[in-house]
């Protein structure tokens, strides 16, 4: 058994390990030794804790690890990078779920006595890490099946659902305000209060589902990072309930992490946290804001022949990536085009949106799988003032990223959101499937433009044909 | 049935251009159009009966005959006395017409009136708007370009000195100063050939959005101190500005007349007589053989020592009132012409069929139509967009120092309100709870100063390390797992497969991310 100071010693040494590693990422260079910082932080305050607490069923526990730890590898191991987004949801949950789990836990332990405020302030603790929790992992795991289309990506519109949703938030305060009461008079009955709280969590479990099911595809990017910040304020919650600072520090971290990512993702659409929460773009919007965009003028398509041309002319080329290429695994054949064409002496670069793909860096991710050099991947803020230089861009399955309506068309629903301005360059390529509208169903005048060429087809099937263009 | 297009010679004295030319009647023709040019029509700007032959034209002496067989005449000039037949031009035009040119409609009412009684179609090309779709078809911008570019030749022609400077055995030349006023189309291109001569090169034009376009061509631009608002008015032009301002705009020219060798005056307001920028005070002013080109000689002259079509010296200075300076180099502006009425022909001939369609609808269409079927159509309303979309940005900066101030308003009452707040719980709550607060409030603002650092392409591997190290919840587990009540230990063993799960694979799948990212 160590002693509590020795194990507080462990926890701040934790603190600070953890904080290196989340300062780690600031760049690619000290990345991976901030991940190994992360991981000796979990190590020493896993050490310290068994060591401190742990009395008995040792068997079970090195069981629960051991299987645990394996499932986890494998799930790390197995996942493609293009499917990262919903493998982040699944753990997302399951951290929500374990907060759940503590939460029951510590409600039913009674070793402990707490009196007055204390009684009413370990009350509402429990309560509010049980119902974080609960949040998180029903919206994480609709998150997960929304993202692994498993079922669809529209918004799911109840009739009054803003209505829905106040009337859970104030039932939830009721049941709250129950629980508390019921939990402090109990008296000898152990388990009082075991009735609101189990209430509550039905109704956090609906709630989280309802405000998921909500939202559109678009906006996953913003969901994905705001439970990444629920899953964090879970942890914050237990570590009050647990009196634990160690939790307490971690959940504040991973809270304010995940809502600051929130935070850009939502400055990158120009749209206010509240209303991407309150769900619902790209159906209501979109049918009258589409008029708003109306475009005149008409397309014209070009055959992957003449964009090779286009490419061997050029001297600057800026590819940009969206969803579309993560959908059509493209990645590779683009990389692979990427390097004849720098063997060719042209000035490659990607031109990266903020929301582009289903989560914050889903992009950066998916280039770096297929070994695209990230100095040559760029930030929109980054880049957007070269166009004019640029002779060729390449859009690859994205549409309300490269706009011109969000700067030109004030009533377009996505007006005032900053876009990638490639139709400053001298020819837009944009390889798409179909003439359909991305996730804000909106017009897209970019396809109209004069200096615009639309390549249709799958996105790897085109690339590929550029690729063998290229020999 | 396609309708034949008709380009007559030019008629007028001195009027080398000519209104289609051999590469662009290829391009009519793939439009379903027949062509015919009169023959010689392109004498003067070098192209030859044969080459207009050559690329799919009728070639046709008899003039009446041209005008008499074509549906839709292209030409340079509006319709005028010719000097060999002995009648007006518009004599010739029948009933169902088209006519295509330069007309000059705000200065001509009688020319209109006169078209409108022939019962034909007019079009003038100045009406094209100048929006961003119809720069193709901007004719008055392509012979801008070229009359700025032949103004600094001119002028080089009339100065007795170099431009550029040099110092030679022979002892230092001082470059040459030029000042171009109005930065529009033809001021730029004067910029941009005289900067390339290796002069010094200033220009001045009361829409500020002209600097950067004058500083890229290798410009200076003259900023007068002096806060009147942006000149932009409407559709690209500059608007007439106020009295102080032009007081304060005059006061910088008398300044400048004393050092600069060469003025450009490119100042034009659409339908009114030009601008007098240029008095005779600055003329005499101004050093001797200094020159001076005014691209505004037609519509009076931005200097009323010009005269039109004349080279004068006055006071010591070369005045150079040439109002055809497109047509002294009439290849190009043949070319550039006859491309502009092409793209034109094509956007009114949707269905390429050979057919011509004149759609008010379409903006481009409405703002060149005239006389549409025996009716004035001039002027036409307002277009819609400004090729530089300048309101917008200067909607902007009204609201925005009201929106600070309420910002902080806003920040302060919530400061107030979170204070509170704060000393509220601390007033209740026991301090072992206030002492966790601490470490949590804290831990934010460093978990907030921490992930702001993160770079943009990590946001994936931040995700996935923080949610590893969020199931440090696991802690909360193994502080139960050791319990006797079988319910407990089991809901703790569930707890830490799953967090367990959870920081292995979150800490593995960070770790094989990172090791993708590579130089």
């Amino acid at each position: 058994m160590l002693s509590q100071g020795v194990m507080t010693a462990a926890y701040i040494g934790a603190s600070i390990l953890f904080i290196l590693a989340l300062g780690g990422l600031s760049s690619q260079e000290s990345s991976k030794r901030g991940n190994y910082f992360g991981m000796a932080g979990m190590a020493l305050a896993l050490v310290a804790t068994v060591l401190g607490v742990v009395t008995a069923n040792w068997l079970i526990l090195a069981v629960a690890m051991g299987a645990g730890a394996l499932v986890g590898l494998i799930l790390a191991k197995k996942v493609q990078m293009t499917q990262m987004p919903e493998l982040v949801a699944i753990l997302h949950s399951m951290v929500g779920l374990a907060a759940v789990l503590v939460g029951y836990a510590t409600f039913l332990d009674h070793s402990k006595v707490f009196v007055g405020a204390e009684q009413t302030i370990h009350d509402i603790e429990i309560y509010l890490g049980v119902l974080i929790g609960a949040l998180t992992f029903s919206g994480s795991v609709i998150a997960y099946l929304k993202l692994s289309a498993k079922i669809g990506g529209k918004p799911l519109l109840l009739p009054a659902r803003h209505w829905l949703n106040l009337a859970m938030g104030i039932g939830a305060i009721v049941v709250g305000y129950m629980f508390v009461s019921q939990s402090g008079n109990g008296g000898d009955a152990l388990n009082s209060g075991m009735t609101p709280l189990l209430i509550m969590t039905a109704i956090a479990l609906v709630f989280g589902i309802h405000m998921v099911m909500a939202i559109g595809g678009a906006d996953m990017p913003v969901v994905v990072s705001m439970l990444n910040s629920y899953s964090g304020w879970a942890a914050a919650a237990t570590g009050f309930m647990l009196g634990n600072d160690l939790l307490i520090v971690v959940g504040a971290l991973v809270g304010s992490s995940g809502a600051i990512l929130s935070y850009i993702m939502c400055r990158a659409m120009n749209r206010n946290f509240l209303s991407v929460i309150a769900g619902g773009f790209g159906t209501t919007s979109g049918s009258g804001g589409g008029e708003g965009a109306e475009v005149e003028g008409e397309i014209t398509p070009i055959e992957s022949a003449e964009v090779v041309a286009l490419l061997k002319d050029a001297k600057e080329i800026m590819i940009i990536p969206g969803y579309g290429m993560a959908v059509a695994q493209a990645q590779h054949s683009v990389r692979e085009m990427v390097s004849k064409l720098k063997a060719k002496g042209k000035n490659v670069r990607f031109g990266i949106h903020p929301v582009a793909g289903r989560m914050p860096g889903h992009m950066n991710v998916l280039l770096a799988e297929a070994k695209v050099p990230y100095d040559i991947v760029f930030e929109m803020d980054e880049i957007n003032d070269d166009f004019p230089n640029v002779d060729v861009s390449i859009v690859i399955g994205a549409n309300d990223i490269v706009n011109p309506a969000a700067l030109e068309v004030p009533d377009s629903p996505i007006a005032g959101m900053p876009v990638l301005e490639c139709w400053n360059g001298e020819t837009t390529i944009i390889l798409k499937r179909s003439m359909a509208t991305g996730y804000a169903g909106v017009e897209n005048p970019l396809f109209y433009k004069d200096n615009s060429r639309m390549l249709f087809g799958d996105a790897k099937e085109s690339i590929d044909s550029l690729v063998k263009g290229l020999d | 049935m396609p309708l034949t297009i008709g380009v007559p010679k030019e008629v007028q004295e001195n009027e080398r251009r000519v209104a289609t030319t051999p590469e662009a009647i290829g391009q009519l023709l793939k439009l379903g159009f027949k062509v015919a040019v009169e023959s010689g029509a392109g004498v003067a700007a070098k192209f030859t009966d044969d080459a207009y032959a050559e690329a799919g034209a009728t070639v046709i002496a008899d003039t009446k005959q041209l005008w008499a067989d074509s549906d839709i005449i292209l030409k340079v000039r509006a319709p005028q006395q010719h000097p060999e037949l002995g009648i007006n031009e518009a004599d010739l035009l029948k009933e169902g017409q088209t006519l295509v040119s330069f007309m000059a409609p705000a200065q001509n009412p009688e020319l209109l009136e006169t078209l409108a009684s022939k019962k034909i179609n007019a079009l003038a090309v100045e009406g094209i708007p100048r929006i961003s779709r119809a720069q193709k078809m901007d004719c008055l911008s392509s012979m801008a370009n070229i009359a700025g570019y032949r103004a600094i030749i001119e002028a080089a022609q009339q100065f007795g000195r170099f431009f550029t400077g040099q110092i030679t055995a022979a002892g230092k030349v001082p470059p040459a100063k030029i000042l171009v006023i109005g930065a529009g189309v033809a001021g730029l291109s004067a910029i941009g050939t005289a900067a390339s001569m290796g002069a010094i090169v200033r220009a001045f034009d009361t829409r500020m959005e002209a600097k950067d376009q004058v500083e890229s061509l290798g410009g200076e631009f003259l900023v007068l101190e002096f806060d009147d608002g942006d000149g932009s008015g409407e559709g690209g032009y500059a608007k007439t500005m106020s009295d102080e301002f032009i007081a304060a705009e005059m006061a910088m020219f008398a300044e400048q007349a004393k050092e600069v060798d060469i003025v450009i005056t490119t100042a034009l307001i659409p339908g009114r007589p030009a601008p007098e920028l240029w008095t005779e005070e600055m003329v005499k002013s101004m050093k001797e053989g200094s020159v001076i080109v005014d691209l505004a000689a037609e519509m009076g002259g931005n200097c009323k020592l010009t005269e039109a079509n004349q080279i004068v010296t006055k006071h010591g200075v070369t005045l150079i009132g040439y109002t055809d300076l497109p047509s002294r180099l009439p290849t190009q502006a043949s070319q550039l012409y006859a491309t502009n009425l092409r793209h034109l022909m094509s956007d009114m001939c949707p269905e390429k069929d050979g057919n011509l369609v004149i759609d008010f609808e379409d903006e481009v269409v409405r703002g060149a139509t005239v006389v549409k079927a025996g009716e004035i159509t001039w002027p036409p309303p307002a277009p819609k967009l400004s090729a530089a979309p300048k309101t917008e940005a200067k909607a902007e900066p009204v609201p925005e120092p009201v929106e600070p101030k309420s910002k902080v308003g806003s920040n302060i009452a919530a400061a107030v309100v979170a204070g509170a707040a704060l000393l509220g719980m601390g007033a209740v709550a026991p301090t072992d709870f206030m002492a966790h607060f601490t470490v949590f409030v804290l831990a934010c603002f460093v978990g907030y100063m921490v992930v702001w650092n993160v770079t943009a392409s990590l946001h994936t591997p931040l995700m996935s390390v923080t949610n590893a190290i969020s199931s440090i919840i696991i802690i909360g587990a193994l502080f139960q797992i050791s319990s006797s009540d079988g319910l407990l230990m089991w809901l703790s063993a569930f707890a830490v497969f799953i967090t367990m799960a959870n920081i292995v694979g979150g800490f593995a799948v960070t770790r094989r991310m990172l090791a993708m990212f590579q130089k």
